[in-house]
């Protein structure tokens, strides 16, 4: 933490260290560390640590049971089996009689069983580094630390592992593990064709990647670009229009002497309040062929006959802006709440130095109020932007992608990439195509992240307020 | 933010109050017209449906209309949509499971999401930056990218299509969530941290009793929303209890399969206006009544990010 180390060579001091560490320890270290490179919680036997070196033992015992028998779930093994498999995804081709090797549940085992090593490889260290420490407690003090104390030392000063760890373990295994499993999902040939258990999969390299950049025959490579580009103008138009059309409806509730504010602001959060599904499948009708809203535009003669606004629109563009117009729905009154609280949050001597300077309202609102806004609400801005590219529900649940376009049976006119990944998962099981729509979806929101996030001031000074 | 505030405001214009000039009445006039406009809009589509929930209209041969209509106001209403929904569907077993998946998703999420938030607020480790660099990370992977792999993770374990399957899936990440947590956090003082640990109190006891009771409104937003997650989800929802399980739904599944499922049966438009203002009601009185720690938690989440 002290000294820092950037550049290519301070990285690979930082990759370095461990080892580094490792080799001292060893030459350093009393008989019992010595021993704990080979046999797990040696060291802290030796020094009278007894419960704590056992139980660094059983995790040494356990995980050389664990990698040796190779327990088998859903006939599939883990253990240093699972390591073989993770290269060849499987050799056994199903027939009648036999099922085929599981390419799916190998590959999922692989990665578990690199988990399970990596943390090994924690407590083998840690085990080392604890036995180290007795060496040097007896050294400095005449006496090694007790059970009781190291556990009081856990709920106690390090009392931060015990509440991280629950935590870090439930995003390992959901979030972590799945993401990781579908990246390497995108390097394999698992589609609708080689159904897990079923038939085998395996390795294709970079060629998902190609389908999309290459093919022009595909479909897939037809499509990304202009489902690219939409979700790119989507995003454009839904966060901006969102954002400042929310802010414009806040200067307009927060007027000085408007009476009701209370009661205005909390018709819109009602709106918020409202879950997705029902106002979006509510105004999907209302605006319908049948809906009440068609009849009445007839009615007034601004229309002539029933048309579909959204998956059956004749025009794609009709659709698109009716979702951006209906988001504005959706997401208004969400900037809006923001916006309220940073317009409340102005100190009132801006204004009265404004004032007698002699600026008029239009300056105070272009020089102070807006401004002010803005750069209170930037963060908002950028997460509303990634919110936008990766939002399902509103395409979803409105047209569902559609309508339908030239060349293009799985993504429709409205579809986005996240719908589109979702339609190629979920509905095609082309599990690869899918995996990488998600890879290139990820590459799209960092790069927004990186450029505007790093940079912001809550980042780079978060203690700005300590 | 306080109503206080906003009372010793209007009070200082009021002197002048009277002789506003003509301008100023005029945009003040049409500021009114404007949010008025703009709330009947917002309120158009809300209204609808509960209109349509309560619509009975019946067709020449008894049967009854349940389709969307052009007509805006009902012409008859009655009850006989709720009557449907609660003895001819499943609806009531999609709010206990909804309930029930919502209720414990909520204490699991608020348990992890606020111990992560304040040791990454207060606790300076070592780990600590790599820590949140992972979680900024994992945060920019499309969420259900990864929920096919969930789904072959939970069946591994035996736990697909059941409901305690949906609570971990949502609650399960729910640490990765800290930003919001945090940034409550960092607004409390060290010093009384500090200050705790110099009368030798252990860390387990400082957030005990100190910093928990402080940390009301963030408990509360946080809690607010892992409860509502649940009842607004569709994906995950659809994807890990299944298609054909229909006791198995949570009302945004059951209830967008009442409309657009294998048999598109637009007739029960109205019955699904039913079900629909079951679950907004709880929803929307929830709300209500938590405006304040709403509006409190979204503002400092987004704002300081």
């Amino acid at each position: 933490m002290d000294r820092k180390k950037y550049g290519i060579s301070g990285f690979f001091q930082r990759i370095a260290q461990p080892f580094i560490n490792f080799y001292k320890r060893f030459m350093d270290g009393s008989i019992g560390t010595k021993m704990s490179h080979f046999i797990m919680g040696a060291g802290n036997i030796y020094h009278g640590q007894i419960i704590k070196g056992l139980i660094y033992f059983l995790i040494q015992v356990g995980y050389v049971v664990f990698m040796v028998t190779c327990p088998k779930v859903n006939n599939t093994p883990l253990g240093y089996k699972a390591f073989i498999n993770f290269v060849t995804l499987g050799t056994q081709e199903g027939d009648i009689f036999t099922p085929a090797d599981n390419s799916m549940l190998m590959l999922l085992f692989g990665v578990v069983t690199f988990g399970i090593t990596l943390m090994y490889l924690f407590a083998y260290n840690s085990s080392i580094k604890s036995s180290y420490k007795a060496d040097k407690d007896l050294k400095n003090y005449g006496k090694v630390t007790t059970f009781r104390h190291d556990l009081k030392e856990m709920f106690g000063n390090r009392f931060y592992i015990a509440m991280l760890t629950p935590a870090t373990l439930g995003a390992v295994v959901f979030t972590l593990l799945p993401t990781l499993f579908m990246i390497l999902i995108a390097f394999t040939n698992f589609d609708k064709e080689r159904q897990a258990g079923l038939k085998l999969f395996d390795w294709v390299g970079l060629d998902n990647f190609t389908t999309f950049f290459t093919n022009p025959s595909g479909e897939i490579a037809a499509r990304f670009l202009p489902v690219l580009g939409w979700t790119l103008i989507w995003a454009f138009f839904a966060t901006f229009l969102n954002y400042y059309g929310g802010i414009l409806l806040a200067l307009l509730i927060n007027k000085k002497g408007l009476k009701g504010k209370v009661i205005f602001r909390a018709i819109f959060v009602l709106t918020i309040a409202i879950p997705q599904f029902i106002s979006l499948l509510a105004m999907r009708n209302l605006i319908g062929e049948y809906g009440p809203l068609q009849s009445f535009l007839i009615k007034v003669g601004i229309m002539s006959e029933p048309m579909s606004f959204l998956a059956n629109a004749p025009n794609v563009w009709i659709a698109r802006i009716t979702i951006i117009l209906i988001n504005l729905w959706v997401g208004i009154p969400y900037s809006m709440l923001l916006a309220s609280g940073a317009i409340m949050n102005i100190p009132e001597s801006l204004y009265e130095a404004a004032r007698i300077d002699g600026a008029s309202k239009f300056t105070i609102l272009r020089k102070i109020t807006m401004p002010y806004i803005v750069f209170i609400t930037t963060p908002y801005l950028i997460s509303s932007f990634i919110g936008n590219i990766t939002s399902f529900n509103i395409i979803y649940l409105l047209t569902g992608g559609m309508p339908k376009v030239t060349g293009g049976y799985i993504a429709g006119g409205t579809d986005l990439l996240v719908t589109w990944l979702y339609k190629l998962t979920i509905d095609e099981q082309q599990y690869n195509l899918g995996a990488v729509i998600g890879i290139l979806t990820f590459l799209l929101t960092s790069t927004v992240t990186l450029i505007t996030y790093r940079r912001s001031k809550s980042y780079k000074e978060e203690d700005a307020f300590q | 933010m306080s109503e206080k505030n906003e009372n010793v405001k209007v009070k200082k214009i009021r002197p002048n109050y009277l002789n506003l000039s003509s301008s100023e009445k005029i945009s003040r006039l049409g500021a009114y017209i404007l949010l008025i406009v703009l709330c009947i809009i917002w309120l158009y589509p809300i209204v609808w449906i509960v209109l349509n929930a309560f619509r009975t209209e019946f067709n020449p041969d008894g049967t009854m209309v349940g389709t969307v209509v052009s007509h805006y106001w009902p012409k008859q209403v009655g009850w006989d949509n709720f009557k449907i929904l609660f003895t001819n569907t499943y609806f009531p077993v999609w709010f206990r499971n909804t309930l029930v998946v919502a209720v414990f998703t909520c204490i699991l999420s608020t348990m992890l999401n606020m111990s992560v938030s304040y040791v990454m607020s207060k606790v300076k480790f070592k780990m600590r930056k790599p820590f949140m660099n992972i979680a900024m990370v994992m945060g920019l992977f499309p969420g259900f990218m990864s929920m096919i792999a969930i789904y072959y993770i939970l069946k591994a374990l035996g736990l697909t299509q059941t409901l305690f399957a949906l609570i971990l899936c949502y609650s399960a990440g729910a640490g990765l969530g800290f930003y919001v947590g945090k940034g409550f956090f960092d607004t409390v003082p060290n010093a009384l941290i500090e200050a705790a640990r110099i009368d030798g109190a252990g860390e387990a006891r400082i957030f005990a009793t100190i910093i928990l009771p402080i940390s009301k409104p963030i408990i509360v937003y946080t809690a607010l929303m892992s409860f509502t997650g649940p009842w607004m989800d569709f994906i995950f929802a659809r994807v890990i209890l299944g298609e054909q399980n229909t006791h198995l739904h949570t009302v945004a599944v059951g209830l967008y399969y009442m409309m657009y499922g294998q048999i598109v049966d637009t007739s029960r438009f109205t019955v699904f206006a039913a079900g629909c203002v079951c679950v907004a009601i709880p929803i929307v009185a929830l709300f209500m009544y938590l405006q304040k720690y709403y509006i409190e938690g979204s503002t400092a989440g987004s704002v300081k990010g």
